[in-house]
């Protein structure tokens, strides 16, 4: 099995003569965080409930930790740890109570258990409201119960499903971080989104869903190499000068795009940054701005789909 | 398919013990268990009280007169012990099974339970054994009541084969119930909105009470001929309307509870005159006899039960768990 936690090979999944998943392939390694990334309704939920056995699969393979989810099942779910879209808990019980619920579900020794759900609650920063109705909780605090459900059971792998999706700002910044514990702990996630500048912050290897099938996968950096294509863009702002003939001017510049009023979108072979601030200044504009820009994962998404849209 | 030739690894049960402590622990706590209890009370005690008060002007020697408290219809209600747990029973068991599936999945706990180690088996079964001993509590508890006030307003003890008796009634009543709470969990498999559930089993239970007997004794006329000639042809019209009665739920409970509690019944089907021959009048059966009287009954409400059950398992396997 090497060093890969979760193997699938050839996944399918038909609703009717629908494919929802496509004949997929996919490998997660031991301790990375991949993101499984797609618009609403590709196949990426699906195959999260495959690898759980929560779902029969129609064709094809996988293996979550050696153990098949559609024999041995209980082997799979004792191991990883399920965070589904919008996850739910009791609402009458405590946050304590909810969590014992599950230790008990998975016969935690009643000795350890006390222990483990505190050590869990305080890890996602819940330790205070441990015995306060879980009603009471807000969205981004059920969240973090479900995380620590997961801490507590101590689970090799996570698989996260739309863990960031209706949180406010600072809430999905705490969850990231939660995330990035998980991961220093030595457990592998895997989480699926379509909010996509978030997860690139978080993912070392995405894998892009279109219509049940992988588009792309890779790290985001490979992936928009591949998409955008290699090379260094970023933004300049400058007035005064013909700025746009300036820049052309300079070595290795490859494209110069306007972008507004004053802006331009400049792509090069390598980053003439100084040089190009050099050369307008020289010319006698004066220089407002001058960004680096980062491929982003939205980027290739839209220019992907685009793509993909001219193709078809 | 990969999944015919499959087996699952690992007990059914994984998990089941968790999962009934807290249905059992949810459904006592709850303040529609409360609600319930304060209705079957008031349901009881209300023929029962009168019952008593009628009992106690009973001048005759009676062996059995402890059982009389559930089955004599006070003259000022007209409503007998047995006839109100026949319609409350369902009542109980449809509130505690209604929503036993469709508000985990509602409240998106069901995804996040089944991703822990148990099969889905294991949290159906946990889930009606925890309505189902629920039930049994209230029953056993109305019950003691039942014979408490007895001790105490008739001032007689019940004999060994009274109280017998009665263990056999309370049985037969957990059977009862556990029909019902199937059907009633069998929609909450089946409908996602807890409303839509409540309103089919509320139905299926006013079908049956109301308009079963009128649909039954309907069919049956319709297979009359016009001109009965014989009397097999008399006894196969009666039977045959025996026959679709008993598919109620609710004819077999009062059958196999008149069975037990009147000790005198000899008989729950169709008699001619002649059959009886012979029998003496008004003397009652040895429990022994009774209990095999009523055994067909007994057996047909755990066999409703358990393919009530069934379905409902069947179609929870098949269901999908995400929304």
């Amino acid at each position: 099995m090497a060093d890969n936690v979760i193997e699938a090979r050839g996944l399918l999944k038909l609703y009717g003569s629908q494919r929802a998943v496509d004949a997929i392939d996919l490998d997660i390694h031991r301790g990375e965080i991949f993101g499984l990334l797609g618009p609403n309704g590709a196949g990426k939920t699906t195959t999260i409930l495959m690898m759980l056995g929560l779902t029969e699969i129609s064709g094809g393979t996988v293996e979550v930790l050696g153990f098949n989810p559609v024999r041995e099942p209980l082997e799979v779910k004792r191991r990883v740890g399920y965070l589904p879209d919008s996850v739910g808990f009791y609402d009458h019980m405590t946050a304590r109570e909810n969590l014992l619920y599950t230790a008990r579900l998975l016969a935690i020794p009643r000795s350890q258990a006390g222990r483990r759900i505190m050590e869990a609650l305080e890890s996602v920063k819940l330790a205070d409201v441990a015995d306060k109705r879980v009603a009471t909780f807000s969205r981004g605090m059920r969240q973090r119960l479900g995380i620590a459900e997961i801490v507590m059971k101590q689970a090799e792998v996570a698989i996260l499903d739309e863990p960031t999706s209706g949180l406010d700002p600072h809430a999905t910044f705490e969850l990231l971080e939660m995330i990035r514990g998980l991961k220093k702990a030595g457990v592998a996630v895997l989480l699926s989104s379509h909010l996509l500048d978030r997860v690139q912050s978080v993912c070392d290897r995405v894998a892009l869903f279109n219509k049940g099938k992988i588009a792309l996968m890779g790290s985001v950096v490979q992936l928009a190499n591949q998409v955008l294509g290699a090379g260094h863009p970023f933004l300049v702002e400058a007035e005064g000068a013909d700025v746009a003939a300036a820049l052309r001017g300079v070595e290795g510049v490859q494209t110069v795009v306007p972008e507004g009023e004053g802006a331009w979108r400049v792509m090069a072979d390598r980053d003439v940054r100084a040089a190009a601030a050099e050369r307008i200044v020289s010319t006698g504009g004066s220089l407002t701005r001058l960004a680096d820009l980062q491929p982003s994962l939205e980027e290739v998404y839209t220019r992907y789909f685009q793509e993909a849209r001219h193709a078809a | 398919m990969p999944r015919s030739a499959a087996r699952r690894a690992g007990s059914p049960f994984t998990g089941l013990g968790p999962v009934f402590m807290k249905e059992l622990s949810d459904h006592l706590s709850s303040i529609r268990m409360l609600v319930l209890t304060l209705f079957v009370i008031v349901f009881g005690a209300l023929p029962v009280g009168f019952a008593l008060q009628d009992l106690r002007n009973v001048v005759v020697s009676d062996p059995y007169l402890f059982l009389r408290i559930f089955t004599v219809t006070p003259e000022r209600v007209g409503l007998s012990f047995i006839l109100a747990l026949n319609f409350i029973i369902p009542l109980m068991a449809i509130g505690l099974g209604f929503d036993s599936v469709n508000s985990e999945f509602n409240r998106r706990t069901l995804s996040r339970v089944l991703s822990q180690p148990i099969y889905r088996d294991a949290l159906l079964l946990g889930k009606f054994l925890g309505g189902l001993t629920t039930l049994a509590v209230a029953l056993v508890a109305l019950w003691l009541i039942v014979l408490g006030s007895g001790l105490l307003l008739l001032g007689l003890p019940p004999r060994g084969v009274e109280v017998a008796r009665g263990v056999g009634f309370l049985i037969v009543a957990i059977a009862y119930g556990g029909v019902w709470l199937a059907v009633a969990m069998l929609f909450s498999v089946i409908f996602r909105s807890t409303a839509t559930s409540a309103l089919c089993a509320l139905g299926l239970w006013l079908f049956f009470f109301i308009l079963w007997p009128m649909i039954a004794s309907a069919i049956t006329i319709g297979f009359a001929p016009a001109q009965v000639t014989s009397i097999d042809q008399y006894v196969a019209i009666q039977e045959l309307g025996l026959a679709l009665q008993r598919l109620s739920p609710g004819t077999l409970f009062s059958e196999a509870v008149v069975g037990l509690l009147n000790p005198e019944t000899r008989t729950l089907g169709f008699m001619l005159p002649q059959q009886m021959r012979g029998a003496i009048p008004e003397a009652p059966l040895p429990l022994d006899q009774s209990l095999i009287l009523i055994w067909p009954q007994l057996t047909g409400l755990v066999a409703g039960m358990i393919v009530v059950f069934a379905v409902a398992y069947i179609v929870f396997q098949r269901e999908e768990v995400r929304a």
